[in-house]
């Protein structure tokens, strides 16, 4: 099962289920950079709240999805992470998430919204000169 | 000296095996760190434990299923007057771990990988010791917590 992903205004939304597979976080990467190629969306927000365990893999599967997002001109952020998953994060060291993040869901579109304002203007329009 | 037969613990009465897990394919891994994250809160265990454990379980059965093509989870517990221990125990039958000193340093991989995944077992569990050759390596984890 692929986990879904919805559209706020300009912003993607995904909620990830407590246990993912590592091919559901594949998909999932896959179907976030489709959808931000098609929907000329501004950003992707991931919502971990509900998720018990980031691993290495995880981690670098997140991680690199956010470059690319990057890369293609949006902004991708991590909510929501649980108080146990960020320790466990710090103590495996070598800053395993390279991504934007933030507290909740509101934050990571506060930050995307913001982000693409600062850059002076959806992904799809050339900044005013 | 008297020849005490082994034993992973001093009181080999109250050591419980818990789960064993049958690593196949990627749902087991979930099934696997599930496992170990209802045995820890079982004998007590915080969530920060059970997020360590579930963290370890998942890194081990990967590699295990990655690079051996699969393999077995054991999980014992045992609670003592004093303390609290968890014994994770992953093993394969897969071609053994080639430098041990070089799969447990932040970085390396020979799957292309971040290379992260011994590493961290080293530093989220008490102990670790690898006991690998061709054909066979097990891995053993220890959490030991105080009461
Ligand atoms: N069960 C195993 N059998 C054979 N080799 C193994 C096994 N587990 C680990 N290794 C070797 O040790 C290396 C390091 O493993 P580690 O889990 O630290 O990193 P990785 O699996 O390469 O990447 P990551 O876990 O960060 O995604 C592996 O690349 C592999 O060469
Ligand atoms: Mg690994």
């Amino acid at each position: 099962m692929r986990v879904p992903i919805l559209k706020l205004g300009r912003v993607l939304l995904t909620s990830l289920p407590a246990d993912l597979t590592d091919q559901q976080v594949m998909d999932l990467q896959i179907d976030a950079l489709a959808l931000l190629r098609d929907d000329r969306a501004d950003g992707l927000v991931i919502d971990i709240t509900a998720v018990d365990v980031v691993d290495s893999y995880m981690a670098r599967v997140l991680s690199e999805t956010a470059k690319m997002v990057g890369i293609m001109g949006g902004v991708a952020v991590l909510a929501g992470m649980r108080p146990a998953v960020a320790l466990t994060l710090v103590e495996m060291g070598q800053n395993l998430i390279q991504m934007e993040t933030a507290f909740d869901l509101e934050g990571g579109v506060a930050k995307v919204q913001r982000a693409m304002a600062t850059r002076g203007g959806h992904r799809d329009e050339p900044p005013e000169v | 000296m008297t020849n005490h037969p082994r034993s992973e613990f001093p009181d080999e009465t109250s050591a419980i095996l818990v789960s064993v897990v049958e690593i196949h394919g990627q749902e087991d891994i979930l099934i696997a760190r599930q496992a170990g994250r209802d045995a820890a809160r079982n004998i007590g265990l915080g969530t920060v434990d059970q997020t360590r454990l579930a963290t370890v379980i998942s890194e081990l059965a990967r590699n295990a299923l990655r690079y051996a093509g699969g393999g077995q989870c054991r999980i014992t517990t045992q609670v003592a007057v004093l303390t609290r221990t968890i014994v994770l125990e992953i093993e394969d039958r897969g071609p053994g771990i080639d430098n041990v000193t070089a799969a447990l340093t932040p970085g390396f991989s020979t799957g292309g990988g971040l290379g992260l995944g011994m590493s961290a077992v080293l530093r989220l569990m008490d102990d670790m010791i690898v006991e690998t050759r061709p054909g066979r390596t097990m891995i053993r984890a220890q959490m030991v917590r105080h009461t």
